[in-house]
């Protein structure tokens, strides 16, 4: 397929890997292990989905970090979306990823199969239709999503602020991605070697907020697709700054991500969000200034201004060690109550939940024993009968 | 079990492989029904719906014949000859689809879960719910569908029965069909006789019904020219068995998808199935639109495409005798039948990489069928 095939060809591949391996193990410096985290829960998912782990030599090391904005979500916030899915006369309009997400009462999905009506939506603006189909019922969007996602929110909002929808409102948890980064690289329980820097956060925010990793943390950072081919090649260009002394923010993904961003999308979440003073992300506690809420312009479609909500805390499950996963500290098998109490059927932690979470695409994909990992990959090719 | 009675502390790569293999032993439990209502992952063909089937249906009916846990039962009668007999609801939504319809589903499904079970489809019952206020002209057409379905696969459809519901009590209509088929004396399939270097033939394309009512809904905003495979595979049951008369087991991989019958082929035969992702055949609009909704084609319903499991030796003749039909003409080898891991699907990414295929969970495309 155009576009796809291209950034999946196994020749391709084999020949980025041999290099890998040859940057990663020629630096005389025998034994050493490259740690490189992988910001996107899309890069996770990648991984895992097309065997990338088992290709890499093991002198390179891929660490899950935490732009899966399901998996960052609150216990509390959950609890939330359900006591608004339950309110009468709502409907309440989700991603599908969020509704098997567990709250301290269960999921969204669980509130619908109950009688909440709850629905899901590729886009706000589908929720923005159903507020207009709907006029007699309360919409509710339920936000999620760094700042890939967020410009769709805010033209939503702009859209339904221009059109004087009243029966609109959104719960909003966008998140930012530099914050949870930063927090990371103030962590003192890992070492990392460099970053595979988010590739659709980037088109909206362009490369320049990562330079902090480079001048601060003296860390280089690579923005990365997302196709299998894409994260060989950031790899490689981590290793080549390594073995070269640099330490720079460099752009593999640049057939997407433009230098600058997206300066109408900016302007666009500057136009409708304000940052909040702090917020709960799940697993790494309070961070300051790292999430949206919407601003005064917009406050008549903010639910959380809107409703009375219980907005209470919620602590995490104790055995669940999403925190940990999402900082990169604990591969998911490390955790205690992987792949036993905590399933994708019966998650325990929104690591679980997302086909982006650490643990579920390590769960459903990675679950093989290296060597047989090796041996299904190296298997000879089936006959090829003549098409 | 890793043995690590020495001093020294075991590796990561040993640590992970002790998890690997608790978790391997976990899940050869049967799976638990903990929900307390209903969701439509218990309708999906997924973990969800084993766990109900187990723990609902099973449990109270249990008998030698369900206990099979075959796509149709096989009875076997005082003469000594053996019948198949299976049934099937359809729910799919919308009613009519580009390539078909509920009656062409209602009819081909039914043939097909007989035909993959060894026996020639003859009989068919049919029962219909329908919704007031529900349109003549349409069921019309509907059952036209159904007739020309039937007409064309050879089946009769002898006796049925039709319900109205109030308004709201149904969405349109819903049909259930059950079916009768002879299985030819000699016929013999069944997991327990698929063997390790054995290979499994797909007799054509990867998910094009589910696509193809996925996109009719609407609800994407995509326009693509996909189209439902919804077909009776009958003939190519017979031409495969022709060619290669030491099949071993065969199933339509309808909802679930391929995913989740190789992963009952693993669990069934004890032995391991690993696929080739180069070799399977996913139309490149299918494999689309599965990308941009983040849907594994894998795991997508296919109204109209079986999976044999042949001996290598037979393989290429099977190939072969598909592709000498119209509706086998992308039939092709898809992969092989391994010793180990013991009950699981490996996928050999076309990238050179290696994961696992599970049983899908939830649901990300409900009422395709």
């Amino acid at each position: 397929m155009k576009f796809v095939d291209e950034f999946r060809d196994p020749a391709a591949a084999r020949a980025l890997v041999a290099a890998i391996r040859d940057l990663a193990d020629g630096g005389g410096d025998g034994g050493q292990v490259f740690k490189f985290m992988e910001v996107c829960g899309g890069h996770t998912h990648t991984i895992y989905r097309h065997g990338i782990e088992h290709l890499l030599p093991p002198s390179v090391e891929l660490v899950h970090g935490p732009g899966c904005p399901v998996c960052v979500i609150p216990m509390g916030r959950v609890d939330d979306a359900m006591w608004l899915a339950e309110k009468p006369d709502t409907i309440f309009t989700s991603f599908g990823d969020m509704m098997r997400v567990p709250g301290s009462r269960g999921s969204l999905l669980e509130a619908k199969a109950r009688g909440a009506d709850v629905r899901f939506v590729y886009s706000p603006l589908d929720s923005l239709r159903i507020a207009i189909e709907n006029p007699d019922k309360h919409v509710v969007f339920f936000a999620v999503g760094f700042e890939t996602t967020a410009p769709s929110t805010a033209v939503t909002l702009v859209r339904a602020k221009d059109l004087g929808v009243t029966n609109f409102s959104v719960f909003c948890n966008h998140v930012t991605i530099v914050p949870p980064i930063k927090a990371i690289l103030d962590s003192p329980d890992l070492r990392l070697d460099g970053f595979l820097g988010p590739g659709h956060v980037s088109t909206v925010v362009g490369n320049r907020p990562y330079r902090f990793v480079t001048e601060v943390y003296r860390k280089p950072i690579v923005v990365a697709g997302f196709e299998p081919l894409d994260i060989l090649a950031s790899v490689h260009m981590l290793l080549a700054q390594i073995r070269e002394g640099r330490c720079e923010v460099e752009n593999q993904y640049s057939r997407v991500v433009p230098e600058e961003g997206n300066p109408q999308a900016i302007a666009l979440l500057s136009q409708v969000f304000e940052l909040r003073p702090h917020f709960e992300w799940r697993g790494l506690g309070f961070i300051s200034q790292s999430a949206l809420k919407l601003n005064d312009d917009y406050a008549e479609f903010d639910a959380e201004l809107r409703f009375d909500m219980p907005g209470i805390r919620v602590a995490d499950p104790k055995a669940c060690q999403c925190g940990e996963v999402l900082k990169g500290v604990i591969k998911p098998w490390e955790c205690k109550v992987f792949g036993t109490a905590c399933t994708p059927e019966t998650p325990i932690g929104t690591c679980m939940v997302s086909p982006e979470g650490a643990c579920a695409a390590y769960y459903n994909f990675g679950r093989l024993h290296r060597e047989t990992a090796m041996m299904v990959g190296q298997r000879s090719e089936l006959p090829v009968l003549t098409k | 079990m890793t043995s690590h009675a020495g001093t020294r502390p075991a590796t990561a790569e040993e640590r992970e492989d002790r998890v690997l293999e608790r978790i391997t032993a976990f899940r050869k439990r049967r799976p638990r029904l903990i929900d307390e209502v209903i969701t439509l992952a218990h309708g999906a063909g997924g973990k969800s719906s084993a766990a109900l089937v187990d723990a609902v249906f099973l449990e109270a009916f249990r008998n030698p014949e369900l206990e099979q846990m075959g796509d149709g039962a096989v009875l076997t009668l005082p003469s000594g000859e053996r019948l198949a007999f299976s049934t099937d609801s359809f729910v799919v939504s919308p009613l009519q689809f580009p390539g078909g319809s509920i009656g062409h589903l209602a009819v081909h499904g039914t043939i097909n879960d007989l035909a993959v079970s060894g026996a020639k489809p003859q009989w068919l019952s049919a029962a219909f719910v329908i919704q007031e206020g529900f349109a003549i002209a349409k069921l019309k057409e509907i059952v036209a569908d159904m007739a020309t379905a039937a007409r064309e696969a050879g089946v009769s459809l002898v006796t049925g029965d039709t319900k109205v519901v109030p308004k709201g009590a149904a969405d349109g209509m819903y049909i259930t069909t059950a079916g009768v088929g002879v299985i030819p004396a000699g016929r013999e399939l069944s997991a327990q006789k698929v063997r390790p270097g054995d290979k499994l033939v797909l007799s054509g394309t990867l998910g094009d019904h589910g696509m193809a009512v996925m996109m009719a809904r609407g609800d994407m905003g995509i326009d693509a020219d996909i189209h439902s495979d919804t077909a009776p595979v009958h003939e190519l049951v017979d031409l495969v068995l022709a060619a290669a008369p030491s099949t071993r087991w065969m199933r339509d991989p309808t909802r679930g998808g391929l995913g989740t019958i190789c992963n009952e082929l693993a669990q069934d035969s004890g032995l391991a199935v690993i696929l080739d992702e180069a070799s399977l055949p996913v139309l490149p609009m299918v494999l689309g639109a599965c990308d941009m909704l983040g849907i594994d084609p894998l795991y997508v319903a296919n109204e109209g495409k079986f999976v044999a499991v042949v001996p290598a030796d037979e393989a290429e003749a099977a190939v072969a005798a598909l592709r000498s039909h119209p509706l086998g003409a992308a039939a092709v080898i898809v992969g092989e039948i391994v010793e180990q891991p013991e009950g699981v699907v490996a996928l050999r990414t076309a990238f050179g990489g290696s994961r696992i295929v599970d049983m899908l969970v939830g649901d990300p495309l409900p009422r395709i069928c």
